[in-house]
């Protein structure tokens, strides 16, 4: 498989898993709002734009319009809806062949759908289900990727690419949860609303799978164990792992000899400290670094696969 | 034979707005009776009606649509995507008609190749006084770097599109030849095939000759262009990418021949030696069929801008490492002034008469000829030597004073630059326009391929002029396509 095909297909999963993961997470938000407290609205949109690592807009974080926007259409935001869609759609386009025709059907059609609405129209309306139909769309996509294409090289390309990025997400977003709980001196504790903590399983597609495992009592180490070590829920963190390693072995499997070594270890790392991971032990020692360590693995697993299949050196290559 | 029925055959729908002028009509001698090879279609047309022919249309151009069988415009919004407007009816071609198309397509490319091969070599046509020096080494398309340059099996042309037009008299004549990529073969495979769909029971009782196997006769002929010590060669198609007009052909015909669709980005060279990077590693490249023009395929030896080419591509090249089709500097074939010179290089290499004629040219930079185009403007068709798709030219009859006036300047300040033809009356052929069958104006695209040996696919890309009365077939210009039927016999 040609590189750049790989490249697009990688890039093409990762910026919709991205649209998809911003779009839940302001459907959360926005749903939130609907139970705030004036002291609870600033915090909230603060947690959500740090976990997407942006910046508050201009008039505050508590101007969930502007938030809104900014998040959803604002192409002047690499990171908008809008843009991680039409980023998606672009990539697929430079690989059109290689992908079913059904797949650039439903992906051009998500484009045209967002592409076609503002801002104010769906602030008038019902912003939610602008976002419900995002993520549907999203759900739809992959649904006709794994129905439609050959689970070959250029598939677990896709899946190295969403689960990449699921994994930093998740990590970002459990770590912005959980500091002001974590780093609160233990005379004075700041309690999160457990308003709060559904939240954040919701915004992982989690509460009623928690619910199922832990009832509804709702305590944070369970939630951080849920969201980070349940290797059954699929946004978890060590599903992910488990995912990316896989997809990982798979590549190196049908790419034949070359030496992915570097890559096929991160993941495996990963992997392992997932499996074997024990939360008390994560939040007595520093679960901030912690999840800053996830993010950084993951970081370093994109780049190692860089480096093996995308834009070795070519003297590497020449010899090998 | 004549009509029993009646003296004519048009005038009664789906022929009721149907009629004849000076041009040759395919379907109809000048009495207006059914020519022979298309008494079967006519029979089924006038049974049909128009109603039915409107509903295989539509579901004809639906088939178009959902297969994402487009082009792109240029000069609209980047990405401006467009189907190709597809014309029900095919046209007919007899097996002794294509017989003279044939032996003068395979004459001309034959003599072309050698005529590329001399120029670059020793230029006896030149001492010989029969094609003056000047003339090439002012061509735009003129590739010093070849001079000199071995090309694989000596194959400069690979893929050949020659445009044909049928004259008042019923015979075909060469108008232009297409030596540096030309395109379009996709539409006469897909034309095929949605023909196919539409009127199954017609086709398969006409005896017409496929032309399916054209991707297996593309990859043997490109294969064969394989440095020799290769014993299973990697063949690329090098596209420009997504945005340009083509890039529904490129994928095409990459699928079909079951080869790698790259661009320049994918490639690189490492001492001459040409790679392409995969996720297994760099591969070694043998043969590049290469849909961009010499221009922009190597920034180092043409132009510096272009970031669609490979770095390094030439001399790799030139060292024999990599074969590419066509060659560089085919595009001197393509200049309108040499054109003039075709059925000389014919003469001159074979020794025989062309079995297809030239239209009559007046070249602009010959003295007697300029005059001759100046006071005629009015009724001569100008074309700019380097040009194609039907841009840069003027049509006397349909021109405007202003437009005479510009070609006029535009003739005088850079006479080599223009040429000048007869306007032509192109055949007609019945076309399903507007719920009614009318005569529209075509041409014909004949693919050539030449590897080891000439293949030509019987059929071609027939271009219709959908605008009533226009002469311009382009599909950058309002033009559509048909399917093209050879007959057995």
């Amino acid at each position: 498989m040609l590189s750049r095909v790989a490249d697009s297909l990688y890039w093409m999963s990762r910026y919709l898993e991205r649209a998809e993961h911003t779009a839940r997470l302001i459907a959360v938000g926005l749903n939130l709002m609907l139970d705030q407290t004036p002291q609870s609205v600033g915090p909230r949109w603060e947690r959500l734009l740090a976990a997407l690592r942006a910046y508050p807009p201009p008039s505050g974080s508590g101007d969930a319009y502007a938030i809104a926007r900014m998040l959803t259409f604002d192409t002047a935001n690499d990171g908008s809806i809008v843009s991680c869609i039409a980023s998606a759609r672009e990539n697929a386009r430079q690989v059109r062949e290689q992908i079913s025709s059904e797949m650039w059907e439903q992906l051009n059609r998500l484009y045209l759908k967002v592409k076609g609405s503002s801002i104010d129209q769906i602030w008038q309306g019902e912003p939610l289900e602008f976002y419900q139909e995002v993520k549907e769309g999203a759900h739809l996509f992959q649904g006709v990727t794994d129905a439609t294409m050959t689970h070959g090289e250029g598939w677990q390309f896709i899946q190295v690419g969403r689960y990449l990025e699921r994994a930093g997400a998740t990590a970002s977003l459990i770590d912005q949860h959980f500091r002001p709980f974590l780093e609160a001196p233990s005379d004075a504790p700041v309690a999160l609303d457990y308003i709060d903590w559904v939240g954040l399983l919701r915004c992982c597609t989690a509460f009623e799978a928690y619910c199922k495992v832990y009832t509804a009592d709702i305590q944070p180490e369970c939630v951080a164990e849920f969201l980070l070590l349940n290797g059954d829920g699929p946004r978890s963190v060590r599903f992910a792992a488990d995912h990316i390693q896989r997809a990982m072995q798979a590549i190196s499997h049908a790419t034949g000899t070359r030496s992915a070594g570097r890559a096929e270890r991160l993941a495996g790392r990963l992997r392992a400290a997932m499996d074997y991971g024990q939360v008390d032990e994560i939040i007595a020692e520093n679960m901030h670094a912690y999840l800053e360590s996830i993010q950084r693995q993951c970081g370093a697993i994109h780049g190692a696969i860089y480096q093996a299949y995308v834009s070795y050196p070519v003297d590497t290559a020449l010899t090998s | 034979m004549p009509n029993e029925r009646s003296a004519t055959d048009i005038g009664r729908p789906p022929f009721a707005s149907y009629q004849l002028d000076a041009a040759y009509d395919e379907m109809f001698t000048p009495l207006g009776q059914v020519r022979e090879h298309y008494r079967t279609l006519y029979d089924r047309l006038r049974e049909m009606g128009a109603s039915e022919l409107l509903q295989r249309q539509r579901y004809a151009d639906a088939s178009f649509l959902n297969q994402g069988i487009t082009f792109t415009v240029y000069g609209e919004d980047a990405g401006t995507e467009r189907i190709f407007p597809y014309d029900l009816l095919p046209r007919i071609i007899t097996a002794a008609e294509w017989a003279i198309v044939e032996r003068g397509l395979a004459q001309r490319i034959t003599a072309l190749n050698h005529f590329l091969h001399d120029i670059y070599h020793d230029g006896k046509i030149f001492r010989d006084g029969v094609v003056p020096r000047e003339l090439i080494y002012t061509c735009q398309h003129y590739r010093r770097e070849m001079r000199n340059v071995n090309v694989p099996r000596n194959a400069y042309i690979t893929v050949v599109g020659t445009d044909l037009v049928r004259l008042p008299d019923g015979s075909f004549a060469v108008l232009e030849d297409n030596l540096r990529v030309p395109s379009g073969v996709s539409y006469m495979l897909t034309n095929r095939s949605v023909m196919k769909r539409a009127f199954p029971r017609l086709f398969a009782n006409y005896g017409v000759r496929p032309i399916d196997d054209y991707g297996k006769a593309l990859l043997t002929t490109l294969r064969a262009l394989a440095p020799e010590h290769r014993s299973d060669p990697t063949i690329v198609l090098l596209t420009p990418g997504v945005y340009n007009s083509a890039y529904f052909e490129h994928t095409f015909l990459a699928r079909i021949m079951g080869i790698e669709l790259v661009e320049g980005r994918d490639l690189l060279v490492h001492d001459n030696i040409v790679y392409m990077r995969t996720t297994a590693g760099l591969r070694r490249v043998d043969v590049i069929y290469r849909r961009l023009d010499d221009d922009f395929i190597d920034p180092l030896a043409f132009r510096p801008d272009s970031i669609l080419g490979v770095p390094g591509l030439l001399n790799a090249y030139r060292s024999g490492n990599v074969a590419m089709a066509n060659a560089v500097g085919t595009g001197i074939a393509d200049d309108k002034a040499v054109y003039a010179y075709v059925p000389a290089i014919i003469r001159y290499y074979l020794g025989e008469e062309p079995a297809l004629q030239n239209i009559e040219t007046y070249l602009c930079d010959k003295a007697d000829d300029r005059a001759y185009v100046l006071e005629h403007l009015d009724d001569l068709v100008v074309k700019a030597v380097g040009e194609s798709g039907g841009y840069g030219m003027l049509i006397g009859p349909h021109s405007t004073r202003e437009q005479r006036d510009t070609f006029r300047d535009l003739i005088i300040a850079n006479p080599r630059n223009y040429i000048a033809q007869p306007t032509l009356s192109l055949s007609r052929a019945p076309c399903f326009v507007d719920e009614q069958v009318e005569p529209r104006h075509i041409d014909l695209r004949p693919y050539i391929l030449n590897g080891d040996q000439v293949t030509i696919v019987p059929g071609g890309l027939t271009r219709v002029a959908l605008r009533r009365g226009s002469l311009v077939v382009n599909s950058s210009q309002g033009g559509g396509s048909k399917d093209t039927w050879v007959l057995f016999e």
